[in-house]
């Protein structure tokens, strides 16, 4: 272990920044977050950083560390490459607050859209369900909203013009987890389709290989909704049915209306 | 004149962990104007951080189960010293509310016949925590903020209240803060105000809390005129991380030991064993064999000693590792790895392997971790009205951590999760009622808000001044070392005679950088709260002259019965404000009603 790192970390504002080294003795042990933190309490008070459990649970420390969106609390810096400089930058799909805090409210504003859920009539004795039947959409419960698939999908990474009909892969695992979950009777596919713009991912997996809780969003949440949406709006048999038979669930749009 | 931007609500709730958003949605439903004010992004707070469960009694498990049980268990968990009435209301009504949840959205693991499956936790007689893996206090938060964001609640993300404020009739009546994006300050009036800002154990160094549990709510409380009772009564979790040290005080799981973990020393000897108190002999196993026997079948074995109450658990890997018989890293053997097969492990205990693997590159399947005590939870806090969970100023409430009386001097596992759906919902109808009532216009001084907002902005125009991370660096090591698990009245009078010196450091601070999100004003700012409850923690340490639950006194080394019958009750009186004193004295506890003193009686 060498007795000295170097932390380059993006210091700026929505005005600009730039790279600025801080270079600091190696303490075994210490993760990325530690050492941002040792920074703060001595060359820079002012360093902007979010962060809260620690842990991995809460998803608030998610930045770009050596050019790969990581959990800081999460990346162990003996892991990383030893004698080079640790580049460490906000995520690039979100507006710079400062230094290493971004304006993620773009994500917030998108939760407001889905609609929420909404059980069926509770029989006598309360909901029953299986294991089995609940765990698909545990899966995707998991999702600490970290927004680090947000950050590294492309359709929105580069391309500002698409966020206001892309909710992203976050929200594509949460129409995912209604649509799956055992008890939920609102049918948001139309939704998933239009208003979220599910088919403009080509599902190249960025999401899912920048998920910390290994959550397998395009196998398991975006191509499955891509089947159903698919399914829903495309089939003869059954565009017919939704015309002439009395439907159980709801469409979208009465679902979004409440 | 200092700029800021006001708005007006009818109930506004500070703190949006698990109680502030069960208190919104319902002073929401209510259709009342409502507000959380949240320190953090939504879903961030601490409430993320609890994972084994919550508990209440259902019976889906143990259908000998019932909320007389969880009284008795709750009481005796706590060494008697909870509010009865707080402790009864909330075994009665936490299954409605976990059920209820169900409703919203959650979607906790199952029983074989498809109902909420419940897993045994320390003090608990019977399997009772529903839980999701070991991430439920993730399913619990969710669940609410998608309820709260369904219900188009406004929602202060990373905004830090600095305190509140009167009307002429000393009713709350506003609350002053800023928005750390911007450092924009604000103002919110409102007829109620919820306090729900969770815990105080960011002024120890090995904490299992984040950056933001610095005790805002009690602080603010206590400058308001508010009563606080317990605050002596600090939890310390038994197992939290010890190495590396960059993560010692991380939390694990009690999880682990009701999935069937047991405690070792570095002789490898199940040292608990050795440390069953009297109170809980009768219904603890007295060998290793009686002990395994009881995961299957609980009526007829003892439960494990490895599931003692927490405060019995921590106390023991203290005696141990101050024997002599730690791990290298100063902590216990914490052991499942020989005990349950590397696949149920990881399925039942999927955020623990993790996190051991991610963090100290150990695999939990196929080595012993090595825990020791970390500073965890807030028994103690606001006096409130159980049924209401008013504080004693009009205008205020509080709920979870900041609320005291629930657990008295030692909350079990799993009853903190239940509690804040309980007196969440509960405070949620109080503040509702209060505002509803409540007549004119909310008004407070606007020289009161001005004098905030320069206190808050001082540090930055002074020169020469301490730096914030040295002064809670220096005032963590204070109270780890002088105010931690086990404590003396001397260290805690040179504890006080330091804390004076902290109100005076603090108030001359300097900062550096500008307004928009600067961690180290931040700080400086929430360093008033530390002191406040720091200076609250340690004269009730120093009063309450006995060992009880998470309090142990080394020259008071058991329990006093007299002392069981009091609350230390601190409040300011003559002056108000974060410089005046804060006066001490022992009050009795309410008197429980016959009927409830003959459950605590029975063996069982």
């Amino acid at each position: 272990m060498s007795d000295n790192v170097t932390m380059r970390i993006w210091r700026g504002d929505p005005e600009g920044g730039e790279f600025t080294d801080y270079v600091l003795p190696n303490v075994e042990g210490e993760v990325v977050l530690d050492v941002i933190h040792r920074i703060q309490a001595t060359d820079a008070p002012d360093l902007a950083c979010r962060w809260n459990c620690k842990a991995g649970k809460c998803g608030s420390c998610s930045a770009e560390i050596n050019g790969k969106p990581r959990l800081m609390c999460m990346t162990r810096m003996d892991t990383l490459p030893e004698g080079a400089a640790v580049t460490v930058a906000p995520m690039k799909t979100f507006p710079i607050i400062r230094d290493l805090v971004t304006d993620v409210s773009f994500n917030y504003e998108v939760a407001k859209t889905v609609p929420a859920f909404k059980p069926g009539p509770e029989p006598e004795g309360g909901f029953r369900m299986q294991q089995i039947d609940v765990e698909r959409s545990q899966e995707f419960r998991k999702c600490i909203e970290c927004f680090m698939c947000q950050d590294v999908c492309h359709v929105i990474r580069d391309h500002e013009e698409n966020k206001p009909k892309y909710a992203g892969p976050r929200f594509f695992i949460r129409f995912a987890e209604l649509e799956m979950h055992p008890l939920d009777v609102n049918d948001r596919r139309e939704l998933a389709r239009e208003g979220a713009g599910l088919g403009m991912c080509n599902i190249t997996k960025c999401c899912t290989e920048v998920c910390p809780e290994h959550i397998k969003i395009t196998d398991n949440a975006i191509i499955p909704m891509k089947e159903r949406v698919v399914d829903a709006h495309y089939d003869p048999v059954a565009w017919l049915g939704r015309k002439i038979l009395k439907r159980t669930k709801k469409t979208a749009q009465e679902a979004a209306a409440g | 004149m200092a700029e800021y931007t006001t708005h007006d609500y009818d109930v506004v709730i500070i703190g949006a962990g698990g109680s502030g958003l069960r208190a919104a949605i319902e002073a929401k439903e209510r259709g009342l104007r409502v507000a959380v004010v949240c320190k953090s992004l939504l879903g961030k707070a601490h409430t993320v951080m609890a994972e084994g469960g919550m508990a209440a009694s259902m019976g889906h498990v143990w259908p000998e189960d019932n909320w007389q049980v969880h009284f008795r268990d709750t009481m005796r968990g706590g060494k008697m010293l909870n509010n009865w009435r707080m402790a009864q209301i909330h075994a009665m009504e936490a299954p409605d509310r976990v059920y209820e949840l169900e409703r919203w959205g959650a979607l906790f693991d199952r029983t074989q016949d498809g109902r909420i499956n419940q897993r045994d936790f320390g003090g608990h007689r019977y399997a009772r925590l529903a839980h999701v893996g070991d991430r439920t206090g993730l399913e619990l938060i969710r669940t609410l903020q998608q309820k709260v964001v369904s219900m188009d609640t406004d929602v202060f993300m990373e905004c830090k209240i600095l305190k509140l404020l009167p009307d002429s009739e000393g009713r709350i009546s506003g609350a002053v803060g800023y928005m750390r994006p911007t450092g924009e300050m604000v103002v919110f009036t409102a007829k109620a105000f919820i306090l729900a800002t969770g815990s105080i154990g960011k002024s120890w160094t090995y904490t299992s809390n984040s950056w933001e549990s610095v005790g805002d709510g009690h602080a603010m409380a206590i400058w308001a005129g508010a009563d606080v009772i317990d605050m002596e009564c600090v939890q310390f979790h038994p197992t939290g991380m010890v190495w590396p040290l960059s993560v010692r005080g991380i939390l694990v799981t009690e999880g682990v030991r009701g999935d069937g973990g047991v405690l070792r020393n570095s002789d490898g000897k199940r040292f608990m064993f050795d440390y069953i108190a009297d109170m809980f002999k009768a219904e603890t196993a007295k060998t290793e064999e009686e002990a395994d026997r009881w995961y299957d079948d609980h009526i007829n074995n003892g439960r494990t000693p490895d599931l003692l109450p927490r405060d019995e658990v921590a106390r023991a890997i203290n005696s141990e590792v101050k024997a002599g018989r730690g791990t290298p890293h100063g902590g216990v053997y914490l052991d499942i790895a020989s005990r349950r097969t590397p696949e149920y492990i990881r399925r039942r205990l999927p955020s623990m392997y993790h996190q051991f693997m991610e963090l100290a590159g150990v695999d939990i399947t196929s080595t012993p971790m090595e825990v020791g005590p970390t500073c965890h939870y807030m028994m103690g806090g606001v006096r409130v009205d159980p049924e209401t969970q008013a504080a004693t100023v009009p205008g205020l409430f509080a709920i979870g951590e900041v609320s005291g009386g629930m657990h008295g001097a030692n909350r079990l596992g799993g009853n903190s999760l239940s509690d804040l759906i309980v007196f969440g919902r509960r405070a949620g109808i109080g503040a509702a009622d209060f505002a509803e009532a409540r007549t004119g216009t909310p008004t407070v001084d606007a020289g009161e808000i001005e004098a905030a907002i320069n206190a808050a902005f001082a540090p930055f125009g002074r020169e020469g001044g301490g730096n914030p991370y040295d002064v809670q660096h220096e005032l963590q090591a204070t109270m780890q070392a002088l105010v931690g698990i086990i404590r003396t009245g001397s260290e805690l009078e040179e504890a006080l005679v330091k804390l004076e010196e902290f109100k005076e450091r603090t108030s001359t601070l300097t900062v550096k950088g500008g307004l928009a999100y600067n961690p180290g004003w931040n700080l400086a700012t929430d360093l008033p709260s530390m002191v406040t409850t720091s200076i609250a923690v340690a004269q009730g340490a120093l009063n309450r002259k006995e060992s009880r639950g998470g309090h142990t006194r080394e020259d008071f080394p058991g329990p006093d019965p007299e002392m069981g019958k009091v609350n230390f009750v601190q409040r300011q009186t003559a002056a108000h404000g974060y410089m005046a004193p804060i006066t001490i004295q022992p009050e009795p506890l309410p008197e429980m009603p016959p009927e409830l003193r003959a459950l605590l009686e029975e063996a069982h």
